[in-house]
């Protein structure tokens, strides 16, 4: 089944320069594997589509449950230089909670 | 054990948390933190404008305030409020609390050392885009290394009680006390990395105990009196993190995870001037009610080079807004949109940036915004950047005539013109590790 991102995880987001980076953190030590398997780089840059001009790279924390994304011009050229509402990408947390993640039945069970 | 809280996660950030800090617990350091990348330009402007000033005019009056108790409860105050600006900002607070000696760590401005860097062979190039500094030499208005904890545990060793840093790395500010208690050498690698995390957790103040976290937000107690964050730190390099009792907020693993995830790039090579940490190394557990202890911090010998941050002119920005309500207030704000653009366009004007958000439809979430169909009402939010000011000025024009030419019903336009800024880019390049040479000085 499909089930949104944030029953899995919760997220925090920032900024360093032009870049955004959000931390993705398995409610459930158990679902970290779900999270590495299923929230690629490549579905978080799919995700925010235009938002985010360059590469997504994404680091895993075991030691946390959880992942850390690093999306590549995707503040309109940094905080004090970007003309967006979220100059310094902080609801990019909140925007990624919405991503569908496919799990089984058994995965999901508490 | 010591224990080392933050006070300030930038300057702005709610004025009685230090106050609150020192009265309700026992405490050693309080650290504050002040600089942001856009606040060392300002504080470069203010200084040019009057030798006095460039500093973060928060901490003198915050220190006046709090003289007292830090004398009676003996708890030194780490800032880098000095901004570009460290010994005028020391007498300041010297006048306001003259019985506190005050020490404050230069070194960190290299603006007036562009020149001779560039020409001893070192392009200080950003380290993004790999442009050399010398293709915006002539923009440049501020110029800073980020300098490490050592500089700032010397000052501590002066018996200062109050210290003053410009440009320190966020953690620094609470590794130095560590630094200087323990007397950690510079090869303790692990243990510099322990403080560094520890730093990291703090240097954003409540973000550590409970403000902007998800972690089942709605039953977050008393956020209208937070507590901010204490670590507390053994000499091992082991430390928990904890706030006074009857203090709001709360502190647990998922949010001191969610804050540990908070601007950082490569866990494993998180970069410091005094070490690098590995954040995958560590193991993090609950240690009690709003306790949360980490063991294990792994970390290595820090790199060659310090990092630079510098501002750069970059031209000028406006942003406008108009509100368009139910029926179709998404096809308005769009046709009026177009209609701005066109007559922008048969201006002649050039910009290097056009960006339209509508405001409650997709401002923040973009193409991830969930979709909305027939709101009550948008806000169309438009802004514009370029290097001529005029074509800017001339933007800010274009918006209020839409009340009469414009799609039925547009309003909210009871701000007046958008006003101009000048936009402040920032760049980081590295310098030799070297070439800044930290001091010490006591302020009388």
């Amino acid at each position: 089944m499909k089930v949104p991102l944030a029953r899995l995880a919760h997220t925090r987001s920032g900024d360093k320069g032009d870049r955004v980076n959000i931390g993705v953190i398995a409610w459930q030590r158990k679902h970290y594997p779900v999270l590495v398997r299923e929230v690629t780089a490549a579905r978080v840059k799919a995700h925010f589509g235009s938002l985010v001009q360059g590469q997504v790279e994404r680091f895993e924390l075991p030691n946390l449950g959880a992942l850390n994304f690093l999306l590549h011009r995707a503040l309109d050229g940094g905080g004090t230089v970007s003309l967006r509402t979220d100059a310094q990408g902080k609801t990019f947390a909140a925007g990624l909670l919405s991503l569908e993640v496919e799990v089984d039945d058994r995965e999901f069970a508490d | 054990m010591i224990r080392i809280a933050n006070g300030q996660g930038f300057w702005g950030d709610w004025l009685e948390a230090p106050v609150r800090l020192v009265e309700q617990g026992p405490l050693d350091y309080l650290t504050l933190d002040y600089l942001a990348e856009v606040t060392m330009s300002i504080l470069q402007k203010q200084r040019q404008s009057d030798p006095a000033l460039g500093y973060a005019r928060d901490f003198p009056p915050l220190i006046g305030r709090i003289a007292n108790t830090v004398l009676e409860r003996n708890v030194c105050v780490i800032a880098n409020a000095g901004g570009v600006n460290p010994v005028a900002c020391a007498r300041a607070v010297r006048k306001l609390a003259p019985d506190l000696k005050t020490a404050v760590v230069l070194g960190d401005d290299i603006l007036e050392r562009l020149d001779a860097f560039i020409e001893a062979g070192y392009p200080m190039q950003d380290i993004d885009t790999g442009q050399p500094l010398a293709d915006v030499r002539d923009r440049v208005l501020s110029a800073n290394a980020y300098i490490g904890a050592f500089a700032l545990a010397e000052a501590l060793a002066t018996g200062a009680q109050v210290v003053i840093a410009g440009r320190s790395s966020d953690a620094a500010l609470a590794l130095a006390p560590m630094i200087y208690r323990y007397g950690w050498e510079e090869t303790d690698w692990d243990r510099l990395a322990a403080g560094v995390v520890a730093g990291h957790i703090i240097e954003c103040g409540p973000q550590a105990t409970g403000g902007n976290s998800q972690v089942d937000w709605q039953h977050i107690p008393d956020l209208d009196e937070i507590g901010y964050p204490i670590v507390e730190m053994e000499a091992d390099g082991t430390f928990c993190v904890a706030k006074h009792p009857n203090t709001g907020g709360c502190i647990n693993s998922a949010v001191i995870k969610e804050q540990l995830l908070y601007e950082i790039g490569d866990p494993r090579e998180y970069l410091t001037p005094d070490c690098v940490a590995d954040f995958t190394s560590f193991r993090i557990e609950d240690a009690g009610p709003d306790r949360v202890r980490i063991t294990g911090v792994r970390g290595g010998p820090p790199p060659e080079h310090l990092k630079v941050s510098i501002s750069v002119a970059a031209g000028w920005k406006a942003v406008g807004t108009l509100v368009f309500t139910w029926p179709q207030a998404i096809e308005k704000a769009r046709a009026a949109d177009a209609i701005v653009r066109k007559r922008l366009d048969r201006l002649g004007l050039s910009f290097d940036q056009i960006y339209t958000e509508l405001f409650g439809v997709n401002a923040c979430h973009g193409p991830a915004a969930p979709l909305v169909d027939n709101p009550p009402e948008v806000q169309l939010r438009i802004g514009v950047r370029g290097q001529d000011r005029a074509a800017v000025e001339r933007f800010t024009r274009e918006l209020v005539p839409l009340i009469l030419s414009g799609p039925p019903g547009a309003t909210g336009y009871g701000e007046g013109r958008p006003v101009v800024r000048e936009v402040v880019a920032y760049r980081s390049a590295l310098v030799p590790r070297h070439e800044i040479r930290t001091r010490v000085e006591v302020i009388e």
